[in-house]
C-alpha cells in the first residue's frame, strides 16, 4: 500500500500493464522523453523506449486515427489528446470509427483501446483548457465513457480500460492530479467499468457525482449532515456509459430524492439522463423533483469568474436543502 | 546574410508505358507472366461488367446508393496487383474491382449496398478492411495498420485508396505527415479522378500534380497514367517493394477519369460536358489492355459472356438472402451487451414476436427517389 496521488496512480497502472502486455503502446503529444504535460508518463519512455511510448506529431486525428489502424491489427494504443478541449480535431475519429469498428465489420475487428484526456476546471487555465464535455462522447453507442474521482479508482478503472475489448474514453479531472493522496494497493487492482459506487449510505437524499465534482458533494453531504441532520446517500457514477441504472435506482427507491451534480453545463448533460432513468425506474418513490447542479449553459468564461459557474458545495447544498424542503 | 536556396529543385515524374493509341514503351514494360496478365485483365473486366449490372440493380431498387467504378479499372487493378494477400488493403468506397481481387465475394458487395452490414465483414483471413464512407478518414487508418505490422516484425504492406478530393482534408495531410516520420511500410494510391462529385481538381488544389505533395512529407510521390494497367502496376510494384524492404512511403497519383456517375444519386450532365466525357472514353483502360492482349494472343474467347453469368449467379445468391434480422443489431456494438441494451433488445425480441417482422421498407412508404434513381422497386408495381 502506497499513498499516491492520482497523476503518481494513473502511472503506476500504466507501467503495470505495459509490463504485462506487449501490444500495449502508448501514443501523444509529449508522452515520450517529457513525460506528458501533467506527468502521467512519465518514465515509461525511458523503460519501454521511443517505439512503444511515441511521440506523435502534434496531430489529434493522427494520433486516433493510427491508433484504431493499431487497434485494428491487434495492438491496444493508449491515446493522450492533451487537453479534453483539443478532442475536436480527432472526433471524427472516435465517433466514426472507433466506436463502430466492431459493427461495421460485424465483429471481424474491435478497436481494444483507450483515449486519455484531462478535462475539468478549477486550475486557473485558459481556454479549451478547463471543459467538461463528457456528454458528447456518453452519446455514442460503442464507446465507454469512464470518470474516476481520485487516485485509487483512476489506478483500477484504467487498468480495466486497458484490459477492456471496447474502446474508453477515460477524462482525467485536472483539478484531481495532485489534490489529494490515497493509498493504492501494490498488488494489480481493477474496477468493473460500468458500476457506480455508493461511497456513503444515507437514508434522506441520493447525491450523484463524479470526477471533482465527488469531493464537492461529499463536503456538501457533511454540511447536511452537520446542520441539517440530513443524512446523504453519495453515489460516485465512475462510469458515464454505459449508466449504472441499477444503482442509481435502487438509492432513490430508499432515499425518495435526488440531486446529481455535474461540471459539463447543465442542458443536455449527463444530468439529464441520469435524472429520466430515475424516474423511469423509481417514480413512485420519488418525494421531490430531481434538481441538477451543474455549470450554466455558457460556453467558457474565464478563470476569473469560472467559481461561479462550476458547482460548490455551497450550491449543492441549497439544492438538496430544496430538495429535502419540496 | 545572404538569401541562399536549401533543397534542390524538385521534379516529378510522370509514368506512362502503354498509351490509349496502343503505343508501348517497350523498356519500361513490366514483366507479367502470361496467366497473370489474363488474370489481371478478367478483373477489369469483371469489375466494368459488375459495375454496369450494378447501376441497372440500383435502378430497380435492388440494391441501394453505389458509387460506379467505370473507367477506373486499371488505376485500382495495376496498383492492388502488387500486393500479396498478406498484405493490407485498406479502401475508400469506389474500389470494387480491387475488392473482389482481394477476395470480397460478389454477392457480399451486393449485400453491402443493399443495407446488409455482414456485406462488410471481411473474412477472418481477410487482411483488408471494409469500406470507409468519410472521405480521407481511412487513411490513418492504415498508417497505423503500417506501424503495426512493423512493430510486431512482420512482412506486411499496406496499400490504401482515395480519391483527388481527399487530398484537400486534414486527414489526408496528417497521415502522410505521421507515414513520413515513422517510416512505415506504405502505399499511398490516390485515384485522381478529376471530379470530386461536382467539384473539379483545379478547385481541389493548386498544385501541379497531387504527386507532388509527398515530396514535402519527405517520401517519393510518382505521377502515372491510371488508365494506364502496365504503368500503375509498375509504378505500385516499385513502391510496394520499396515499402517492404524498408524503403518507407511512396506517393502514387493515378490520373484517372470517373466515366460514370459519383454515386447513383448523382447527375453529372449539371457539372461537366459531354465532350470531356468523350474524350475520355478515346482513353477506355479496357480497350487499350485488350488490344495488347490481343496481340500477345492472351484474349480469352467468351470471357465476357463467363463473367456475366459469373455475377448472374453472384446475383441469385444474394437475393436469396433471407431478410436481415434486426435482433442481431445488438450482437456487435460491445463486445458485451450492457443491462441497457440487454434491456433494449429484450424489447425488440418482444414486438417482433407480437407482430412477424417486416422490413422497413414495408412498414413506411418509401421516400422519394434521389436524383437519378427511377421510382419503381420490386416491392412496389
Amino acid at each position: 500500500m502506497a499513498k499516491l496521488n492520482m497523476v503518481k496512480a494513473l502511472n503506476l497502472a500504466l507501467h503495470e500493464e505495459m509490463e504485462r502486455d506487449p501490444d500495449v503502446l502508448i501514443i501523444g503529444e509529449d508522452v515520450g522523453v517529457d513525460g506528458g504535460v501533467f506527468r502521467v508518463t512519465e518514465d515509461l519512455h525511458r523503460k519501454f523506449g521511443g517505439r512503444r511510448v511515441i511521440d506523435s506529431p502534434l496531430a489529434e486525428a493522427a494520433i486516433i486515427g493510427t491508433s484504431v489502424g493499431m487497434a485494428l491489427y491487434g495492438l491496444k494504443p493508449i491515446c493522450e489528446i492533451q487537453f479534453s478541449g483539443f478532442a475536436f480535431q480527432c472526433f471524427h475519429q472516435i465517433e466514426n470509427h472507433a466506436a463502430r469498428y466492431r459493427m461495421r465489420s460485424q465483429g471481424r475487428f474491435h478497436c481494444q483501446m483507450v483515449i486519455r484526456m484531462p478535462y475539468g476546471g478549477g486550475v486557473r487555465a485558459l481556454e479549451h483548457h478547463t471543459e467538461s464535455e463528457e456528454q458528447f462522447y456518453a452519446q455514442i453507442p460503442g464507446l465507454k465513457m469512464v470518470i474516476p474521482s481520485g487516485p485509487r479508482t483512476a489506478r483500477g478503472l484504467l487498468v480495466s480500460a486497458i484490459r477492456d475489448p471496447d474502446p474508453v474514453i477515460f477524462f482525467e479531472a485536472k483539478g484531481l492530479y495532485h489534490a489529494a493522496r490515497e493509498d493504492v494497493p501494490d498488488e494489480t487492482e481493477t474496477l468493473p467499468i460500468g458500476r457506480a459506487q455508493v461511497v456513503q449510505e444515507g437514508k434522506d437524499l441520493t447525491l450523484i457525482a463524479y470526477g471533482a465534482m465527488l469531493r464537492v458533494a461529499r463536503e456538501a453531504a457533511q454540511v447536511l449532515h452537520d446542520e441539517d441532520g440530513a443524512e446523504a446517500e453519495v453515489i460516485d457514477l465512475l462510469t458515464i456509459s454505459p449508466l449504472d441504472r441499477e444503482t442509481l435506482v435502487a438509492s432513490v427507491q430508499k432515499t425518495g430524492r435526488a440531486v446529481v451534480v455535474h461540471e459539463a453545463p447543465k442542458s443536455f448533460g449527463a444530468g439529464a439522463e441520469i435524472a429520466a432513468s430515475i424516474m423511469e425506474g423509481a417514480f413512485l418513490s420519488l418525494e421531490a423533483p430531481i434538481r441538477r447542479v451543474a455549470a450554466y449553459d455558457v460556453s467558457f468564461v474565464g478563470f476569473a469568474r469560472e467559481r461561479a459557474t462550476v458547482p460548490d458545495v455551497a450550491r449543492v447544498v441549497a439544492a438538496c436543502r430544496q430538495t429535502l424542503a419540496f | 546574410m545572404p538569401r541562399r536556396v536549401l533543397e534542390p529543385q524538385f521534379a516529378i515524374e510522370h509514368l506512362s508505358i502503354l498509351d490509349s493509341d496502343g503505343n508501348l514503351d517497350t523498356s519500361l514494360e513490366p514483366e507479367i507472366p502470361p496467366d497473370g496478365l489474363k488474370r489481371l485483365y478478367r478483373a477489369m473486366l469483371l469489375g466494368r461488367r459488375l459495375d454496369e449490372r450494378m447501376v441497372r440493380l440500383q435502378r430497380q431498387g435492388r440494391i441501394g446508393t453505389f458509387a460506379p467504378i467505370k473507367g477506373q479499372e486499371a488505376s485500382q487493378m495495376g496498383s492492388v496487383f502488387a500486393l500479396r494477400p498478406t498484405d493490407w488493403m485498406v479502401p475508400s468506397f469506389r474500389e470494387t474491382a480491387a475488392m473482389l481481387w482481394r477476395g470480397w465475394p460478389i454477392e457480399k458487395m451486393l449485400l453491402f449496398f443493399a443495407g446488409y452490414l455482414e456485406g462488410g465483414r471481411p473474412a477472418p483471413d481477410q487482411h483488408d478492411l471494409p469500406i470507409t464512407i468519410p472521405v480521407a478518414t481511412q487513411v490513418p487508418h492504415a498508417v497505423g495498420l503500417a506501424y503495426a505490422a512493423q512493430y510486431r516484425g512482420d512482412d506486411a504492406v499496406v496499400m490504401v485508396f482515395f480519391g483527388d478530393g481527399a487530398t484537400s482534408e486534414g486527414d489526408f495531410h496528417e497521415a502522410l505527415n505521421v507515414a513520413g516520420v515513422w517510416h512505415v511500410p506504405i502505399v499511398f494510391v490516390c485515384q485522381n479522378n478529376q471530379w470530386a462529385i461536382s467539384v473539379p481538381l483545379k478547385k481541389q488544389t493548386h498544385s501541379r500534380t497531387l504527386a507532388q505533395k509527398a515530396l514535402a512529407y519527405g517520401f517519393p510521390g510518382i505521377q502515372v497514367d491510371g488508365n494506364d494497367v502496365l504503368a500503375v502496376y509498375a509504378a505500385s510494384r516499385e513502391a510496394v517493394e520499396r515499402a517492404r524492404g524498408g524503403g518507407g512511403p511512396t506517393l502514387i497519383e493515378c490520373v484517372t477519369y470517373r466515366l460514370g456517375v459519383h454515386t447513383t444519386a448523382d447527375d453529372p450532365t449539371k457539372y461537366r460536358s459531354e465532350e470531356e466525357v468523350k474524350a475520355w472514353e478515346q482513353k477506355d483502360p479496357l480497350t487499350r489492355f485488350s488490344q495488347y492482349l490481343q496481340k500477345k494472343n492472351l484474349l480469352e474467347e467468351r470471357l465476357e459472356e463467363q463473367i456475366d453469368a459469373e455475377i448472374a449467379a453472384a446475383v441469385q445468391r444474394f437475393e436469396a438472402t433471407g431478410a436481415a434480422d434486426p435482433l442481431t443489431m445488438f450482437d456487435h456494438v460491445y463486445a458485451e451487451l450492457p443491462p441497457d441494451l440487454q434491456a433494449e433488445r429484450e424489447e425488440l425480441r418482444e414486438r417482433l414476436e407480437k407482430s412477424a417482422p417486416r422490413r422497413s421498407d414495408e412498414e413506411v412508404p418509401p421516400p422519394l427517389p434521389m436524383r437519378g434513381q427511377r421510382k419503381t422497386s420490386r416491392w412496389q408495381n
